[in-house]
Protein backbone atom coordinates (compact mmCIF):
# COMPACT_ATOMS: atom_id res chain seq x y z
CA UNK A 1 0.00 0.00 0.00
CA UNK A 2 1.03 3.59 -1.23
CA UNK A 3 2.06 6.32 1.79
CA UNK A 4 -0.61 8.13 -0.31
CA UNK A 5 -3.16 5.61 0.15
CA UNK A 6 -2.30 5.30 4.38
CA UNK A 7 -2.55 8.79 4.31
CA UNK A 8 -6.33 8.72 2.51
CA UNK A 9 -7.41 5.89 4.59
CA UNK A 10 -6.24 7.68 7.61
CA UNK A 11 -7.95 10.84 6.91
CA UNK A 12 -10.91 9.30 6.47
CA UNK A 13 -10.75 7.06 9.52
CA UNK A 14 -9.99 10.80 11.15
CA UNK A 15 -13.74 12.05 9.29
CA UNK A 16 -15.34 8.62 10.17
CA UNK A 17 -14.21 9.31 14.24
CA UNK A 18 -15.19 12.97 13.97
CA UNK A 19 -18.27 12.15 12.31
CA UNK A 20 -19.77 9.14 13.66
CA UNK A 21 -22.79 8.21 10.86
CA UNK A 22 -21.69 10.96 8.08
CA UNK A 23 -22.82 9.04 5.00
CA UNK A 24 -20.86 10.69 2.67
CA UNK A 25 -17.52 9.74 4.75
CA UNK A 26 -19.07 6.48 5.05
CA UNK A 27 -19.52 5.73 1.58
CA UNK A 28 -15.74 7.51 0.52
CA UNK A 29 -14.62 4.17 3.22
CA UNK A 30 -15.82 1.63 0.23
CA UNK A 31 -12.51 2.44 -0.98
CA UNK A 32 -11.41 0.46 1.77
CA UNK A 33 -12.40 -3.04 -0.14
CA UNK A 34 -9.29 -5.31 -0.07
CA UNK A 35 -6.77 -2.89 2.25
CA UNK A 36 -5.78 -3.86 5.88
CA UNK A 37 -6.83 -1.82 9.17
CA UNK A 38 -6.61 -2.10 12.90
CA UNK A 39 -9.19 -1.34 15.21
CA UNK A 40 -8.68 -0.71 18.63
CA UNK A 41 -11.40 -0.20 20.62
CA UNK A 42 -10.74 1.58 24.11
CA UNK A 43 -13.67 2.57 26.73
CA UNK A 44 -16.45 3.15 23.01
CA UNK A 45 -13.45 5.34 21.52
CA UNK A 46 -11.92 3.65 18.82
CA UNK A 47 -8.80 4.32 17.38
CA UNK A 48 -7.41 2.71 13.92
CA UNK A 49 -4.85 3.09 11.75
CA UNK A 50 -4.35 1.31 8.60
CA UNK A 51 -1.77 -1.65 8.67
CA UNK A 52 1.26 -3.20 6.45
CA UNK A 53 3.46 -5.78 6.96
CA UNK A 54 4.81 -6.39 9.92
CA UNK A 55 2.19 -4.89 12.09
CA UNK A 56 0.16 -7.79 11.61
CA UNK A 57 2.06 -9.46 14.70
CA UNK A 58 1.86 -6.33 16.53
CA UNK A 59 -1.72 -6.57 16.48
CA UNK A 60 -2.06 -10.26 18.04
CA UNK A 61 0.43 -9.48 20.72
CA UNK A 62 -0.65 -8.60 24.27
CA UNK A 63 -4.33 -10.01 23.50
CA UNK A 64 -6.10 -11.87 25.84
CA UNK A 65 -7.33 -14.65 23.10
CA UNK A 66 -8.53 -13.89 19.56
CA UNK A 67 -10.78 -15.40 16.93
CA UNK A 68 -10.85 -15.10 12.95
CA UNK A 69 -13.81 -14.68 11.18
CA UNK A 70 -14.64 -16.01 7.87
CA UNK A 71 -17.39 -15.64 5.53
CA UNK A 72 -18.97 -15.98 2.55
CA UNK A 73 -17.31 -19.51 1.28
CA UNK A 74 -20.14 -20.08 -1.03
CA UNK A 75 -18.99 -23.79 -1.40
CA UNK A 76 -19.73 -25.20 -5.14
CA UNK A 77 -20.25 -21.58 -6.92
CA UNK A 78 -18.01 -22.42 -10.18
CA UNK A 79 -18.43 -18.79 -12.39
CA UNK A 80 -15.45 -17.29 -13.61
CA UNK A 81 -15.35 -14.93 -10.61
CA UNK A 82 -13.86 -17.65 -9.06
CA UNK A 83 -13.98 -21.29 -10.54
CA UNK A 84 -12.33 -22.69 -7.45
CA UNK A 85 -14.00 -21.52 -4.28
CA UNK A 86 -12.47 -24.95 -2.42
CA UNK A 87 -9.03 -23.77 -2.91
CA UNK A 88 -9.24 -19.97 -1.83
CA UNK A 89 -10.93 -21.15 1.28
CA UNK A 90 -8.06 -23.65 1.94
CA UNK A 91 -5.71 -20.82 1.53
CA UNK A 92 -8.09 -18.79 3.91
CA UNK A 93 -7.51 -21.88 6.48
CA UNK A 94 -3.44 -21.91 5.83
CA UNK A 95 -3.97 -18.26 6.56
CA UNK A 96 -5.06 -18.66 9.91
CA UNK A 97 -3.00 -21.26 10.78
CA UNK A 98 -0.07 -19.07 9.93
CA UNK A 99 -1.52 -16.24 12.02
CA UNK A 100 1.53 -15.62 14.43
CA UNK A 101 -1.24 -15.99 17.93
CA UNK A 102 -3.33 -18.73 17.10
CA UNK A 103 -6.92 -17.85 17.24
CA UNK A 104 -8.74 -19.68 19.64
CA UNK A 105 -12.17 -20.53 17.37
CA UNK A 106 -13.41 -19.17 13.88
CA UNK A 107 -16.91 -17.99 13.32
CA UNK A 108 -18.25 -18.19 9.67
CA UNK A 109 -20.86 -15.39 9.14
CA UNK A 110 -22.77 -17.46 6.49
CA UNK A 111 -23.28 -18.28 2.93
CA UNK A 112 -21.27 -21.62 3.99
CA UNK A 113 -22.57 -22.84 0.43
CA UNK A 114 -24.01 -21.17 -2.41
CA UNK A 115 -26.60 -23.82 -2.68
CA UNK A 116 -27.42 -25.25 0.37
CA UNK A 117 -26.58 -28.78 -1.03
CA UNK A 118 -25.17 -31.64 1.48
CA UNK A 119 -21.79 -31.86 -0.25
CA UNK A 120 -21.30 -28.57 -0.51
CA UNK A 121 -21.39 -28.27 3.57
CA UNK A 122 -19.74 -31.36 3.95
CA UNK A 123 -16.52 -29.94 1.45
CA UNK A 124 -16.42 -26.76 3.85
CA UNK A 125 -16.59 -28.76 7.17
CA UNK A 126 -14.01 -30.92 5.42
CA UNK A 127 -11.70 -27.96 4.43
CA UNK A 128 -12.30 -26.23 7.84
CA UNK A 129 -10.91 -29.25 9.74
CA UNK A 130 -7.40 -28.70 8.87
CA UNK A 131 -8.19 -25.13 11.00
CA UNK A 132 -5.90 -25.22 13.74
CA UNK A 133 -8.61 -23.67 15.92
CA UNK A 134 -10.76 -26.82 15.93
CA UNK A 135 -14.77 -24.89 16.67
CA UNK A 136 -16.07 -22.84 14.51
CA UNK A 137 -19.65 -21.24 14.97
CA UNK A 138 -21.78 -20.59 12.22
CA UNK A 139 -24.83 -18.21 11.62
CA UNK A 140 -26.89 -18.86 8.02
CA UNK A 141 -26.28 -16.91 4.83
CA UNK A 142 -29.33 -16.60 2.04
CA UNK A 143 -27.39 -19.76 0.18
CA UNK A 144 -27.31 -21.84 3.16
CA UNK A 145 -31.12 -22.47 3.82
CA UNK A 146 -32.90 -22.40 0.24
CA UNK A 147 -35.35 -24.43 -0.21
CA UNK A 148 -35.84 -26.01 3.09
CA UNK A 149 -36.69 -22.79 5.46
CA UNK A 150 -33.26 -23.65 6.92
CA UNK A 151 -33.87 -27.13 7.90
CA UNK A 152 -30.90 -29.19 7.19
CA UNK A 153 -28.69 -26.11 7.96
CA UNK A 154 -30.16 -25.78 11.41
CA UNK A 155 -30.00 -30.04 11.77
CA UNK A 156 -26.30 -29.67 10.65
CA UNK A 157 -25.36 -26.28 12.82
CA UNK A 158 -27.84 -25.34 14.56
CA UNK A 159 -27.68 -28.45 17.47
CA UNK A 160 -27.15 -26.05 20.51
CA UNK A 161 -29.10 -23.32 18.86
CA UNK A 162 -32.96 -21.59 19.63
CA UNK A 163 -35.39 -21.01 17.10
CA UNK A 164 -33.88 -20.87 13.04
CA UNK A 165 -30.40 -21.07 14.77
CA UNK A 166 -29.73 -18.25 17.23
CA UNK A 167 -27.76 -18.70 20.29
CA UNK A 168 -25.17 -17.00 22.24
CA UNK A 169 -21.99 -18.26 24.51
CA UNK A 170 -19.08 -16.46 26.34
CA UNK A 171 -15.50 -16.87 25.83
CA UNK A 172 -13.37 -14.90 28.56
CA UNK A 173 -15.85 -12.85 29.27
CA UNK A 174 -16.86 -11.39 26.01
CA UNK A 175 -20.55 -12.22 25.13
CA UNK A 176 -20.97 -13.25 21.62
CA UNK A 177 -24.36 -13.45 20.09
CA UNK A 178 -24.82 -15.35 16.55
CA UNK A 179 -28.10 -14.21 14.48
CA UNK A 180 -30.02 -15.07 12.04
CA UNK A 181 -31.46 -12.58 9.47
CA UNK A 182 -31.92 -14.74 6.37
CA UNK A 183 -35.20 -16.32 6.76
CA UNK A 184 -38.99 -15.09 6.38
CA UNK A 185 -37.29 -11.95 4.12
CA UNK A 186 -40.70 -10.24 2.67
CA UNK A 187 -41.28 -9.04 -0.54
CA UNK A 188 -39.37 -5.70 -0.98
CA UNK A 189 -37.84 -5.82 1.96
CA UNK A 190 -34.21 -6.22 3.79
CA UNK A 191 -32.63 -8.80 5.83
CA UNK A 192 -35.42 -9.89 9.04
CA UNK A 193 -34.44 -10.88 12.62
CA UNK A 194 -38.05 -10.91 13.57
CA UNK A 195 -39.89 -10.84 16.94
CA UNK A 196 -39.27 -14.17 18.54
CA UNK A 197 -35.37 -13.56 17.95
CA UNK A 198 -35.40 -10.02 18.91
CA UNK A 199 -37.50 -11.13 22.40
CA UNK A 200 -34.69 -14.11 22.79
CA UNK A 201 -32.29 -11.42 22.51
CA UNK A 202 -33.52 -9.07 24.98
CA UNK A 203 -33.67 -11.80 27.59
CA UNK A 204 -29.99 -13.01 26.60
CA UNK A 205 -28.66 -9.69 27.45
CA UNK A 206 -31.02 -8.75 30.24
CA UNK A 207 -28.34 -9.97 32.96
CA UNK A 208 -25.13 -9.42 31.89
CA UNK A 209 -23.01 -6.17 33.59
CA UNK A 210 -22.88 -2.75 30.90
CA UNK A 211 -19.03 -3.67 30.87
CA UNK A 212 -19.88 -6.89 29.30
CA UNK A 213 -17.79 -6.43 25.70
CA UNK A 214 -20.28 -7.93 23.40
CA UNK A 215 -19.60 -9.08 19.67
CA UNK A 216 -22.87 -9.61 17.63
CA UNK A 217 -22.61 -11.70 14.56
CA UNK A 218 -24.79 -11.98 11.70
CA UNK A 219 -24.82 -12.73 8.39
CA UNK A 220 -26.61 -9.82 6.34
CA UNK A 221 -25.06 -6.27 7.29
CA UNK A 222 -27.09 -5.23 10.71
CA UNK A 223 -26.51 -1.24 9.37
CA UNK A 224 -28.02 0.30 6.45
CA UNK A 225 -24.87 -0.23 4.07
CA UNK A 226 -26.62 -0.22 0.80
CA UNK A 227 -30.43 -0.93 1.05
CA UNK A 228 -30.79 -0.15 -2.72
CA UNK A 229 -28.89 -3.74 -3.07
CA UNK A 230 -30.45 -4.95 0.52
CA UNK A 231 -27.75 -4.89 1.88
CA UNK A 232 -29.49 -4.19 5.27
CA UNK A 233 -31.75 -5.54 8.01
CA UNK A 234 -35.37 -4.08 8.74
CA UNK A 235 -35.38 -4.30 12.10
CA UNK A 236 -31.83 -4.47 13.46
CA UNK A 237 -32.46 -1.01 15.39
CA UNK A 238 -34.23 -3.10 17.93
CA UNK A 239 -31.66 -5.60 18.06
CA UNK A 240 -29.25 -2.48 19.06
CA UNK A 241 -31.49 -0.59 20.92
CA UNK A 242 -31.01 -3.89 23.70
CA UNK A 243 -27.12 -3.05 23.54
CA UNK A 244 -27.14 0.52 24.12
CA UNK A 245 -26.25 -0.19 27.80
CA UNK A 246 -22.85 -1.90 26.76
CA UNK A 247 -19.64 -0.08 26.39
CA UNK A 248 -18.32 -2.33 23.92
CA UNK A 249 -20.08 -3.73 21.37
CA UNK A 250 -18.49 -5.12 18.08
CA UNK A 251 -20.94 -6.44 15.21
CA UNK A 252 -19.45 -8.45 13.15
CA UNK A 253 -21.15 -8.85 9.26
CA UNK A 254 -20.96 -10.71 5.88
CA UNK A 255 -23.04 -11.17 2.47
CA UNK A 256 -21.35 -8.20 0.93
CA UNK A 257 -18.29 -9.45 0.16
CA UNK A 258 -16.01 -6.15 0.98
CA UNK A 259 -14.86 -4.44 3.74
CA UNK A 260 -16.95 -1.54 5.62
CA UNK A 261 -17.01 -0.41 8.88
CA UNK A 262 -18.97 2.44 10.84
CA UNK A 263 -18.51 3.86 14.32
CA UNK A 264 -22.07 4.27 16.14
CA UNK A 265 -21.88 5.21 19.76
CA UNK A 266 -20.17 2.81 21.25
CA UNK A 267 -20.56 0.05 18.12
CA UNK A 268 -18.15 -0.61 15.92
CA UNK A 269 -19.79 -2.34 12.80
CA UNK A 270 -17.30 -4.31 10.36
CA UNK A 271 -18.11 -6.45 7.12
CA UNK A 272 -15.74 -9.24 6.31
CA UNK A 273 -14.71 -10.31 2.74
CA UNK A 274 -15.53 -13.27 1.33
CA UNK A 275 -13.69 -16.25 0.78
CA UNK A 276 -14.97 -16.72 -2.54
CA UNK A 277 -15.29 -13.66 -4.84
CA UNK A 278 -15.51 -10.20 -4.21
CA UNK A 279 -18.89 -8.22 -4.96
CA UNK A 280 -18.82 -4.64 -6.33
CA UNK A 281 -18.97 -1.32 -4.19
CA UNK A 282 -22.43 0.22 -3.79
CA UNK A 283 -24.22 1.46 -6.48
CA UNK A 284 -20.50 0.55 -8.41
CA UNK A 285 -22.25 -1.53 -10.48
CA UNK A 286 -25.63 -2.91 -12.12
CA UNK A 287 -26.39 -5.50 -9.61
CA UNK A 288 -24.37 -6.92 -6.46
CA UNK A 289 -23.95 -9.90 -8.33
CA UNK A 290 -19.89 -11.53 -8.42
CA UNK A 291 -17.47 -9.26 -9.43
CA UNK A 292 -15.08 -10.68 -12.27
CA UNK A 293 -11.55 -9.58 -11.73
CA UNK A 294 -8.19 -10.41 -13.08
CA UNK A 295 -7.41 -13.75 -11.71
CA UNK A 296 -4.03 -11.98 -10.59
CA UNK A 297 -6.10 -9.86 -8.46
CA UNK A 298 -8.81 -12.12 -7.32
CA UNK A 299 -6.89 -13.46 -4.03
CA UNK A 300 -6.25 -9.48 -2.95
CA UNK A 301 -10.09 -9.07 -3.13
CA UNK A 302 -10.48 -12.43 -0.49
CA UNK A 303 -9.57 -12.38 3.49
CA UNK A 304 -9.80 -13.08 6.71
CA UNK A 305 -10.42 -11.09 9.54
CA UNK A 306 -8.56 -11.75 12.75
CA UNK A 307 -10.04 -10.16 15.63
CA UNK A 308 -7.97 -9.74 19.15
CA UNK A 309 -9.58 -9.04 22.78
CA UNK A 310 -7.37 -7.65 25.36
CA UNK A 311 -8.98 -8.27 28.85
CA UNK A 312 -9.53 -5.48 30.90
CA UNK A 313 -9.08 -2.54 28.20
CA UNK A 314 -12.29 -3.21 26.53
CA UNK A 315 -10.02 -3.47 23.34
CA UNK A 316 -10.78 -5.42 20.24
CA UNK A 317 -8.57 -5.45 17.43
CA UNK A 318 -9.89 -6.38 14.02
CA UNK A 319 -7.17 -6.82 11.35
CA UNK A 320 -8.34 -7.87 7.79
CA UNK A 321 -6.01 -9.37 5.50
CA UNK A 322 -6.10 -10.32 2.26
CA UNK A 323 -5.46 -13.92 0.84
CA UNK A 324 -2.67 -12.51 -1.91
CA UNK B 1 -57.73 -22.64 -9.36
CA UNK B 2 -55.86 -25.37 -11.12
CA UNK B 3 -52.58 -25.25 -10.42
CA UNK B 4 -50.00 -26.31 -13.17
CA UNK B 5 -46.96 -25.65 -11.95
CA UNK B 6 -43.93 -27.86 -13.78
CA UNK B 7 -40.55 -27.38 -14.52
CA UNK B 8 -40.29 -27.00 -17.84
CA UNK B 9 -37.43 -29.65 -18.87
CA UNK B 10 -40.31 -32.01 -17.23
CA UNK B 11 -43.03 -32.06 -19.67
CA UNK B 12 -42.46 -33.67 -23.14
CA UNK B 13 -42.36 -31.39 -26.30
CA UNK B 14 -46.03 -32.90 -27.27
CA UNK B 15 -47.15 -32.00 -24.21
CA UNK B 16 -45.99 -28.30 -24.48
CA UNK B 17 -47.27 -28.34 -27.52
CA UNK B 18 -50.52 -29.19 -26.74
CA UNK B 19 -50.69 -27.01 -23.43
CA UNK B 20 -50.02 -24.02 -25.24
CA UNK B 21 -52.22 -24.24 -28.03
CA UNK B 22 -54.87 -24.92 -25.62
CA UNK B 23 -54.15 -22.02 -23.53
CA UNK B 24 -53.38 -19.59 -26.89
CA UNK B 25 -56.63 -20.53 -27.99
CA UNK B 26 -58.61 -19.80 -25.13
CA UNK B 27 -57.16 -16.29 -24.79
CA UNK B 28 -57.87 -15.26 -28.05
CA UNK B 29 -61.35 -16.26 -27.40
CA UNK B 30 -61.73 -14.57 -24.51
CA UNK B 31 -59.64 -11.20 -25.05
CA UNK B 32 -59.87 -10.87 -28.76
CA UNK B 33 -56.26 -10.80 -28.43
CA UNK B 34 -52.90 -12.19 -30.97
CA UNK B 35 -52.04 -15.46 -28.73
CA UNK B 36 -49.50 -14.77 -26.54
CA UNK B 37 -49.62 -18.05 -24.10
CA UNK B 38 -45.59 -18.30 -24.33
CA UNK B 39 -44.12 -15.53 -22.63
CA UNK B 40 -41.16 -15.15 -20.79
CA UNK B 41 -39.20 -12.92 -17.58
CA UNK B 42 -35.82 -12.87 -17.62
CA UNK B 43 -33.53 -12.70 -14.54
CA UNK B 44 -30.87 -10.28 -15.36
CA UNK B 45 -28.71 -7.99 -13.02
CA UNK B 46 -30.91 -8.85 -9.90
CA UNK B 47 -33.99 -7.70 -11.57
CA UNK B 48 -37.02 -9.12 -13.61
CA UNK B 49 -37.55 -8.07 -17.11
CA UNK B 50 -40.14 -6.71 -17.53
CA UNK B 51 -40.80 -6.45 -14.00
CA UNK B 52 -44.81 -5.66 -15.45
CA UNK B 53 -45.99 -8.45 -18.04
CA UNK B 54 -49.37 -8.56 -18.99
CA UNK B 55 -50.44 -12.12 -20.31
CA UNK B 56 -53.82 -13.61 -21.19
CA UNK B 57 -55.42 -15.96 -19.34
CA UNK B 58 -54.26 -19.18 -19.49
CA UNK B 59 -51.01 -18.31 -20.49
CA UNK B 60 -47.72 -19.67 -19.21
CA UNK B 61 -45.07 -17.46 -18.26
CA UNK B 62 -41.29 -19.07 -17.92
CA UNK B 63 -39.07 -17.28 -15.99
CA UNK B 64 -35.17 -17.95 -16.84
CA UNK B 65 -32.18 -16.97 -14.25
CA UNK B 66 -29.15 -15.09 -16.22
CA UNK B 67 -27.85 -14.28 -13.01
CA UNK B 68 -23.93 -16.05 -11.97
CA UNK B 69 -26.56 -16.20 -8.63
CA UNK B 70 -29.60 -18.17 -8.02
CA UNK B 71 -32.97 -16.73 -7.44
CA UNK B 72 -36.39 -17.66 -6.44
CA UNK B 73 -39.79 -16.63 -8.24
CA UNK B 74 -42.48 -16.70 -5.49
CA UNK B 75 -45.77 -15.10 -5.31
CA UNK B 76 -46.39 -12.60 -2.58
CA UNK B 77 -49.84 -14.24 -2.25
CA UNK B 78 -48.51 -17.61 -2.18
CA UNK B 79 -49.82 -18.50 -5.70
CA UNK B 80 -47.28 -20.67 -6.99
CA UNK B 81 -42.91 -21.20 -5.42
CA UNK B 82 -40.27 -21.85 -8.05
CA UNK B 83 -37.55 -23.88 -5.99
CA UNK B 84 -33.79 -22.23 -6.10
CA UNK B 85 -33.17 -21.38 -9.83
CA UNK B 86 -29.45 -21.28 -10.27
CA UNK B 87 -27.84 -19.57 -13.73
CA UNK B 88 -29.89 -20.87 -16.83
CA UNK B 89 -32.47 -22.51 -14.63
CA UNK B 90 -35.95 -22.22 -15.37
CA UNK B 91 -39.44 -21.99 -13.66
CA UNK B 92 -42.96 -21.89 -15.34
CA UNK B 93 -46.18 -21.14 -14.14
CA UNK B 94 -49.40 -21.19 -16.30
CA UNK B 95 -52.11 -18.57 -15.64
CA UNK B 96 -55.46 -20.04 -15.21
CA UNK B 97 -57.09 -17.09 -13.56
CA UNK B 98 -57.42 -12.96 -14.39
CA UNK B 99 -55.82 -11.27 -11.70
CA UNK B 100 -52.81 -9.48 -10.63
CA UNK B 101 -50.15 -11.73 -9.32
CA UNK B 102 -47.13 -9.66 -7.00
CA UNK B 103 -44.10 -12.04 -7.25
CA UNK B 104 -40.50 -11.57 -5.55
CA UNK B 105 -37.31 -13.02 -5.30
CA UNK B 106 -37.14 -15.00 -1.29
CA UNK B 107 -33.37 -14.81 -1.27
CA UNK B 108 -33.04 -10.88 -2.73
CA UNK B 109 -36.66 -9.29 -1.62
CA UNK B 110 -35.69 -6.57 -3.59
CA UNK B 111 -36.44 -8.09 -6.27
CA UNK B 112 -39.54 -7.37 -7.05
CA UNK B 113 -42.49 -8.32 -10.23
CA UNK B 114 -45.81 -8.39 -11.58
CA UNK B 115 -47.64 -10.36 -13.72
CA UNK B 116 -50.88 -9.11 -14.80
CA UNK B 117 -53.60 -11.99 -16.44
CA UNK B 118 -56.43 -10.72 -18.49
Amino acid sequence: MTDKKHDLIDQKLQDLNNDGVDRRGFLKCMAWAGTGLVWTMSGGIPVSRAFAKGMHQNAGKGGDFSFVQISDSHMGFNKPANPDVAATLQVAVDKINGLAKPPEFLLHTGDISHLSKPEQFDTVDQILKSASAKDVFFVPGEHDVLDDNGKSYLERYGKNAKGAGWYSFDKKGVHFIGLVNVLNLKSGGLGSLGGEQLEWMEKDVKGLKHSTPIVVFAHIPLWAVYPEWGWGTDDSAQALAYLKKFGSVTVLNGHIHQIMQKVEGNVTFHTATSTAFPQPQPGKADSPGPMKVPAEQLRSLLGITDVNYVLGQHSLALVDSNLG
Amino acid sequence: MTKRNMWVGVLTVPMMIAMLLLAGSSSVKANEQPATANAEVKIDNFSFGPQTLTVPVGATVTWTNRDDIPHTVVSTDGVFKSKVRDTDDKFSYTFDKAGTYPYYCSIHPKMTGKIVVQ
